[in-house]
């Protein structure tokens, strides 16, 4: 069974912090890749711009219509994701819980839709 | 207060604000310095004009209210977007103005020549048109293109901007260069039809369409000998009169072919055919009139039952050879499946069937669906179909080809 | 250029876990999939269960708390997404207005960083 991880953190916190301290971050998330890799979970993974670059379409008086920014604000912002295969959802917490990003934001963890991939 | 008072209300407050613009930008060539200078009169005339009544010289309350405020408001704006040299050019402007309003001359061709300069990126001139000449904002602009407001608030400042800066004269271009440039005004109001025209059901006054039709129709007043002007309002006429017959009472698409005639606007038709008539004197030379006269070749439905495919097929072929656009390919095949039969129309596609510009345009593949399918080629009809419905954004079209690929299914 | 479609949409108020059609795809969106596949654009897609089925974990002082539920709750649910790779972001905002949901819901773009990944 495949499982979204997304990944959300304070965008603010994360583009303030220096050069090097980031590159440390991002150096746990690629050992994290490699975890998941070896265990046969790793499935693909993405990061995702800052939420101003985002453009949201919605249907409005009848119209399609574009405004800038996210669908939602929030206090964290969706920032990347990690699918990986798991057996269940138990699996798919305790692999979850190893990733570094839960210890400075938040792991949302979605299942998919079986037998809907279109791609 | 109506609907009608209030449109009417609007509609001479923007003749009035656009004429006021374009005369005082044509001096100092500042188009934002004028739009600043009037914007709060002219917000205020929207306020109160629909409720109070027109006033009997629109130009004149407007000068009246912009030189009570605008020395508040130029003041807290000059740092903004207007120099000091500026303030006292369009001070003296104002003053003048006001002291004789009804000696205001028409400047809005010239500064629709100036929004349409070939130094304006091509995809602003429409959305600058429609800011400078008929006051709307960024925020309405942006809904009907497609684009976030900031961002297309953002394009409209810098473009202005280039107006100013590099100097583009605000005038009527000499002969030689007046095809060439007229065309470029025309194109940018067609675009801003071809966005109106695409909005569906909805009756507000701000209708981009409407508004690209009254643009037409003041280029046509201010430059009456332009057989291509005439020729491309009554092409937005044809198309325009059968607004309401595009969709059916339960909301549904209704293709061109099977519109209840009797819901066409006869009005708007005659209308067209008299200004087609007009700009056809000399002989039909431009796109546009070209265009129109495909659109009255449609129509003589009306009269004899059928369109006049033959005289389609031959416009189409003079349009091709003016345009070499795949659009227009298309289209002729459609209209040579009635004259010579639907294989010719299938094999006339050959030449864009390459075309990357087709690859994602949606009219191409439900019309070769359509064809295929007439043509009892299941298979590649299915495919196609499948391509239109996926690139379709309206739901009422998608619905109609999710309905006519069962019926492929089925039959 | 890439970029993430996330679509969001009202769930249903209450899920039918023993209906099938879960993993069917509507006509809509079996067009549009085409569609995306034809013009060379389709990357990735994907439906995601409903927003009940979620939970959210995050790490404090080495101590793992799981929550049930999504991360964030919304009018509308975050419930698939495409990623797709474009000439520009003009051009993915015209297919996120061809989205089916984009008639009912809304389709959020965000460009991906080429750096890591996909």
């Amino acid at each position: 069974m495949k499982y979204l991880l997304m990944l959300y953190a304070e965008e603010k916190v994360g583009m303030a912090l220096p050069p090097d301290q980031m590159a440390g971050f991002m150096a746990q998330l690629a050992a994290y890749q490699d975890t998941l890799k070896k265990a046969g979970a790793f499935v693909t993974t993405a990061a995702l711009q800052p939420t101003h670059s985002a453009k949201t379409i919605s249907k409005a008086d009848g119209e399609l219509k574009v405004h800038d920014g996210p669908y939602a604000e929030t206090r964290e912002q969706f920032g990347g994701y990690f699918i990986i295969e798991a057996a269940d959802m138990n699996a798919a917490i305790d692999l979850a819980a190893q990733c570094p990003a839960a210890t400075w934001g938040n792991i949302e963890i979605r299942p998919y839709n079986p037998g809907y991939a279109p791609g | 207060m109506t609907d009608e008072a209030r449109q009417t209300a609007e509609r001479v407050a923007r003749d009035s604000y656009g004429r006021l613009v374009a005369f005082l930008a044509a001096r100092t060539r500042d188009v934002a310095g004028a739009e600043d200078a009037l914007a709060e009169a002219f917000a205020s005339a929207l306020k109160s004009w629909p409720v109070d009544g027109v006033p009997t010289n629109p130009d004149a309350w407007l000068l009246t209210v912009a030189r009570r405020r605008q020395t508040d408001a130029i003041r807290r704006r000059q740092t903004r977007t207007i120099g000091e040299v500026h303030i006292q050019l369009m001070t003296e402007e104002l003053e003048q103005a006001a002291a004789n309003p009804d000696a205001i001359p028409d400047r809005r061709l010239a500064l629709m020549f100036a929004c349409a300069h070939p130094e304006i990126e091509r995809g602003m001139r429409a959305p600058l048109i429609l800011q400078t000449i008929l006051g709307m904002t960024a925020v309405d602009i942006a809904a009907a293109f497609l684009i976030p407001p900031a961002t297309m608030g953002q394009r409209l400042v810098r473009a202005k901007a280039r107006i100013k800066d590099t100097g583009i004269a605000f005038a009527i271009p000499e002969p030689e260069e007046l095809p060439s440039r007229l065309d470029a005004v025309l194109e940018a109001i067609y675009a801003a039809y071809a966005k109106g025209w695409t909005e569906i059901g909805d009756s507000s006054a701000d209708r981009l369409a409407d508004e690209a039709i009254w643009l037409g129709r003041l280029v046509v007043s201010l430059l009456p000998e332009e057989p291509e002007a005439k020729g491309m309002l009554a092409l937005m006429l044809y198309t325009e009169a059968r607004r309401a017959a595009r969709r059916g009472e339960d909301g549904a698409y209704v293709p061109f072919d099977q519109q209840d005639i009797a819901i066409w606007d006869e009005r708007q038709i005659v209308t067209a055919e008299a200004l087609l008539r007009q700009a056809n004197k000399a002989g039909p030379t431009g796109r546009y009139q070209i265009e129109a006269a495909i659109q009255s070749a449609h129509v003589a439905r009306r009269v004899s039952g059928r369109a006049n495919w033959e005289a389609v097929v031959g416009l189409y072929d003079v349009l091709l050879s003016l345009t070499q656009s795949p659009v227009v390919v298309l289209n002729r095949a459609v209209a040579l499946a009635e004259t010579q039969g639907i294989e010719a129309a299938l094999a006339s596609l050959v030449v864009i069937a390459d075309d990357k510009r087709m690859a994602d345009y949606q009219p191409y593949w439900a019309a070769r669906a359509n064809l295929a399918a007439r043509a009892g080629r299941r298979d590649e009809a299915y495919e196609a179909m499948t391509l239109a419905i996926g690139l379709a954004t309206d739901d009422a079209v998608r619905q109609y080809l999710i309905g006519q690929r069962k019926l492929l299914q089925d039959g | 250029m890439k970029f993430m479609l996330l679509i969001h949409s009202t769930e249903p108020a209450v899920i039918d876990n023993t209906r099938v059609d879960g993993g069917v795809m509507s006509p809509e969106y079996a067009a549009y999939n085409d569609a995306l596949i034809k013009a060379g654009a389709m990357l990735a897609g994907e439906r995601l269960q409903p927003t009940t089925t979620a939970a959210s974990v995050r790490v404090r002082d080495g101590k793992t708390e799981v929550l049930d539920g999504p991360y964030a709750e919304t009018k509308e649910q975050f419930g698939g997404y495409y990623l797709i790779d474009v000439a520009d972001i003009d051009t993915a905002v015209q297919w996120a207005a061809r989205c089916p949901s984009a008639q009912f819901g809304t389709v959020e773009v965000r460009p991906i960083w080429n750096t890591r990944g996909a």
